[in-house]
């Protein structure tokens, strides 16, 4: 069924779209390092997509790799059945994918409101006379924005803090604001980098059901890496687990949590 | 005498207007331009004026019969505050149907209770939670015929053959309105002044909640002489925040707010509360005593940290007007001199402070539910903020004693209001009468009648006297709870607990005792305050329980209960409820755990049960006592925390025992 390639339908009902990104055979290097080792796997349009894997295994760099950030020495990547050239993070931005950081990124000292108004960089396109005087175009960028913005503060529940700044947050919603500001791009493809590090139990639900809707709302594909093997299970349609820049499995959590490769790298197992 | 003509003059003098419906169809006809309802959305305040409102609501009625909703129905209503769920009470009683609003944060369990015994088909739910919740009842309740919700998020999963969006369906009744109208109509014109207009589940210290059915008349008639009491006129404005199951808001943001045709406003969410009470200012607030100490204790916290001529003036302004604040208020005479000089602090000080809590425009408000704090109270009315307190239940459809103008105490709940008898029998229970005696507890006869007598008298459970000469009203404690001591001296816990609730740090308090020969007590600490006074003092802590149990934490509190102490000792009639020993429990008492009611009121018996083992330490002397509680976390499962608490004395004041057994 995953082979098809028009997509498939989830459990739950969601369709799951065609290819959107694929990774053809990718190898990252830094001087020595083997960081990615030849992975290749695909990404399709709505369903959410996990890579897992222990410290160290190359997550962060094939999300990067994904991201635009860093271009691997070999192999492709094909996004929207195109080969993509190496970019500026503009660029990748423009080509409607955002991000969230595994050590959050945000202006500490601006606003809830205001850093998640940076997201919507893209839909704003008025000169610099026209923003200094903040007449016509200026404007009215400025609320219709702020109104997208707004639909995201709601939607993620970040009313009370829309004018706190970000330094005076705790942990679990910083994450959260990082969440919004990189919806307010409104990306086709979201990624997320450890949206659950360092959370306790009931923020990693309230974070789960936001994944799930933002999916479910906005029909967003979604590539995330996780530490949390349970949430990721939950959460995801598909899984790509890596192990020392390896990809050692692949498929539904259900094959992948039966994948003896799998259970010996969480388990431990000496490399040779 | 005047009270029968009083009823029959309102009845004909409100001119036919004997239902919500038709209070509605007047404002809308004659102000609809005014606004009705806002709410914040998106950042915005979206307002609805009458005209809107009745629009919608009807849309909602229309919707109602489309789905096959009959008369006499009990429709449910789950959800935070907001216009679609208070129209969906209005439009319930347009068809007839019984609107019963339920506490939104109770989980599964304990709403399926209520839900058997109200038997609702119908019900609005607010989000996908709510509407989890009910799933869940109705593996055990299979009554449900249809559920409707406001919040379309998470929803569209959900098999939709007995479900629908509340905006569907009020657009299918605008859709079906050529057919549906005349049906809608009879059944407006059809209601009548004793029909139910609510029915209210009371929050149950003891026992399962009861359902107290409350008719058009109760409603009507308690909004129009309260609303006669304190003047409210169509251009106050009122926040409404607090539980939607909870007798006061129906009266305050649909009965009062129906007959003086004032707007309610919604906030955002409820983590925004006190935002948007800023922004609003409400002219006519209420809110427990907890909301107002909180504020204080905002207010103080940040005054520490204000720059050191701010704190000079703050305090030394402050002082003036405790000393003049609450006597100009009153109306009473104030020299010229410290007139002036208040006027100066208003604009300094007290003018900005009332800005920043939401109260500029506060013309008049109230506290109940909970005894408030003197020294909370008088700050407030120093500031020239009317706060008042008055006594009510959901069985008087809220009033039974309220505080006139220029007679405002902290130690007492004011005179009956209008229209209400009071007797105090021999054993010293208060009793009431009034037009806003409820009908009945649903479905429970035996109940009702040992409530109200044929006369229509009502027994309220709570044991207080009438003072000489000023004829107000004072409380000493729920009547069953007041108890003997061992040596035959009075036992009132509400009273000592009372006391030591006044100080920040102290958010509960528990006090045991009765039967016994000296009284022992439970604190829960108040984590705003004491984490605080923790940052402050460089005190690191990882968790509640870790902040309650250190040493400094009871040092402190042992302070305070010894404070307590000699001004219980004081009181002659009570002086043996001194506290000798007590522990600051690990966790907070909690509605979850069933420890205390939705309404924040302590329940004796069950938490006596529950931590009865540290109760038989507090008495056989031991210094420590660990111990395992069960907690419910917010989705229904259920945890446990362990945890060795540490037991302390306090200094309790001697004694003339023989002078009380001989009064």
């Amino acid at each position: 069924m995953l082979d098809a390639s028009e997509g498939y339908i989830t459990e739950d009902g969601r369709k799951i779209g065609g290819v959107v990104m694929e990774m053809k055979n990718i190898t990252l290097r830094f001087g020595g390092v083997v960081a990615i080792k030849d992975i290749s796997f695909d990404i399709r349009e709505g369903e959410i997509r996990a890579i897992i894997g222990p410290n160290g295994a190359g997550k962060s760099s094939m999300l990067n790799v994904i991201s635009g950030f860093y271009v691997p020495q070999e192999g492709e990547v094909w996004f929207h059945g195109k080969k993509r050239p190496a970019m500026r993070p503009y660029e990748v931005a423009r080509q409607g994918i955002a991000r969230t950081f595994q050590n959050i990124a945000l202006f500490e000292g601006m606003s809830v409101l205001d850093n998640v108004m940076t997201g919507r960089l893209n839909f704003m396109s008025a000169g610099l006379l026209s923003q200094s005087i903040w007449r016509g175009k200026a404007e009215r960028e400025e609320v219709e924005n702020r109104e997208a913005v707004e639909k995201i503060i709601d939607f993620l529940e970040i009313q009370h803090i829309r004018k706190t700044p970000v330094s005076r947050l705790p942990y679990g919603l910083k994450k959260r604001v990082e969440l919004a500001r990189a919806l307010a791009a409104e990306p086709k493809l979201l990624l997320l980098d450890e949206p659950m590090a360092g959370m306790n139990v009931e923020e990693k639900e309230d974070m789960s059901r936001f994944i799930l809707d933002v999916n479910d709302e906005f029909g967003t594909t979604i590539a995330l890496i996780e530490h949390d093997m349970g949430v990721v299970m939950d959460l995801s349609d598909r899984v790509v687990v890596m192990d020392y820049g390896k990809k050692i499995g692949d498929g539904t959590p259900e094959e992948v949590r039966n994948n003896q490769e799998v259970i010996d790298a969480y388990l431990g197992v000496a490399h040779d | 005498m005047g009270r029968r003509e009083t009823l029959v003059q309102s009845q004909s003098g409100a001119g036919g207007l004997q239902s919500l419906p038709a209070l509605l169809h007047r404002n809308a006809t004659q102000f609809g331009n005014a606004p009705a309802y806002r709410e914040k959305e998106f950042g915005i305040w979206q307002c609805w004026t009458w005209a809107e409102a009745a629009a919608e609501i009807r849309a909602m009625a229309l919707g109602f019969l489309e789905i096959g909703v009959e008369k006499g129905d009990h429709i449910a209503v789950i959800g935070r505050n907001r216009p679609a769920h208070y129209w969906s009470m209005v439009a319930a009683q347009m068809v007839g149907a019984v609107p019963v609003p339920f506490y939104q944060d109770a989980v599964a369990e304990e709403m399926t209770y209520v839900m058997e015994h109200c038997g609702a088909k119908y019900i609005v739910c607010g989000d996908q939670e709510q509407v989890d919740k009910v799933i869940e009842i109705q593996e055990k309740v299979h009554q449900v015929k249809h559920i409707l919700y406001t919040d379309k998020r998470g929803m569209r999963k959900y098999d939709h053959s007995q479900m629908n969006a509340l905006h569907d369906i009020m657009a299918e009744g605008r859709a079906g309105h050529h057919r549906l109208d005349a049906e809608l109509d009879r059944r407006i014109a059809a209601i009548t002044y004793d029909d139910t207009c609510v029915m209210l589940y009371t929050s149950g210290t003891t026992g399962k909640p009861k359902g107290v059915v409350l008719s058009n008349r109760n409603v009507i008639e308690s909004a129009k002489n309260s609303a006669d009491f304190d003047h409210l006129t169509r251009g106050e404005d009122i926040l409404s925040y607090l539980p939607m199951a909870w007798v006061g808001d129906f009266i305050f943001s649909i009965g009062q707010a129906y007959w003086c045709g004032f707007c309610v406003n919604c906030p955002e969410s409820p983590d925004t509360m006190m935002t948007d009470l800023r922004e609003i200012g409400p002219t006519y607030f209420f809110a427990p005593p907890r909301v107002f100490e909180m504020q204080l204790t905002n207010v103080m916290i940040r005054m520490e940290d204000a720059s050191p001529l701010k704190r000079r003036m703050f305090h030394h302004f402050m002082a003036h007007a405790k000393k003049v604040g609450g006597r100009i208020l009153d109306g009473k005479p104030v020299s010229f001199g410290d007139r002036l000089k208040y006027a100066l602090g208003n604009f300094l000080v007290y003018g900005p402070l009332k800005d920043t809590l939401g109260y500029s425009r506060f013309r008049v408000g109230y506290t109940a539910g909970e005894a408030i704090g003197p020294e909370i109270f008088d700050f407030y009315r120093s500031l020239g903020i009317n706060l008042k307190q008055l006594y009510g239940q959901t069985e008087a459809t809220v009033f039974i004693t309220v505080q006139p103008d220029g007679e405002v105490r902290a130690d007492t709940v004011g005179v009956p209001a209008p229209d209400v008898e009071i007797k105090i029998d021999e054993k010293g229970e208060i009793h009431y009468r009034s037009p806003g005696v409820f009908v009945e507890y649903y479905k429970n006869p035996e109940s009702t009648a040992s409530t109200k007598d044929a006369e229509g008298w009502v027994a309220t459970g709570d044991a207080g006297f009438i003072e000489e000469g000023t004829g107000h009203l004072r409380i000493i404690d729920r009547a069953k709870d007041v108890g003997k001591m061992a040596d035959g001296s009075m036992f009132a816990p509400k009273y000592v607990e009372n006391k030591l609730k006044f100080y920040p740090d102290i958010l509960e308090a528990v006090l045991f005792g009765n039967g016994r020969d000296r009284c022992v007590a439970f604190i829960n600490i108040d984590l705003t305050a004491i984490g605080n006074w923790a940052e402050r003092n460089n005190i690191a802590y990882a968790s509640y329980q870790e902040l309650a149990g250190h040493p400094r934490v009871l040092e402190t509190i042992t302070n305070h209960v010894e404070e307590v102490n000699k001004s219980v000792a004081a009181d002659a009639m009570l002086s043996g409820c001194q506290v000798h020993r007590f522990v600051v429990l690990h966790k907070e008492l909690d509605a979850d755990d069933g420890e205390i009611t939705r309404t924040r009121k302590v329940r004796r018996g069950f938490v006596e049960d529950k931590y009865a083992d540290i109760i038989a330490a507090l008495y056989d002397g031991s210094d420590k006592v660990s111990t395992v509680t069960e907690v419910t976390y917010e989705d229904g499962r259920k945890g446990a925390i362990k945890a060795t608490l540490t037991i302390c004395d306090a200094k309790v004041q001697p004694v003339a025992q023989h002078k009380v057994a001989a009064e």
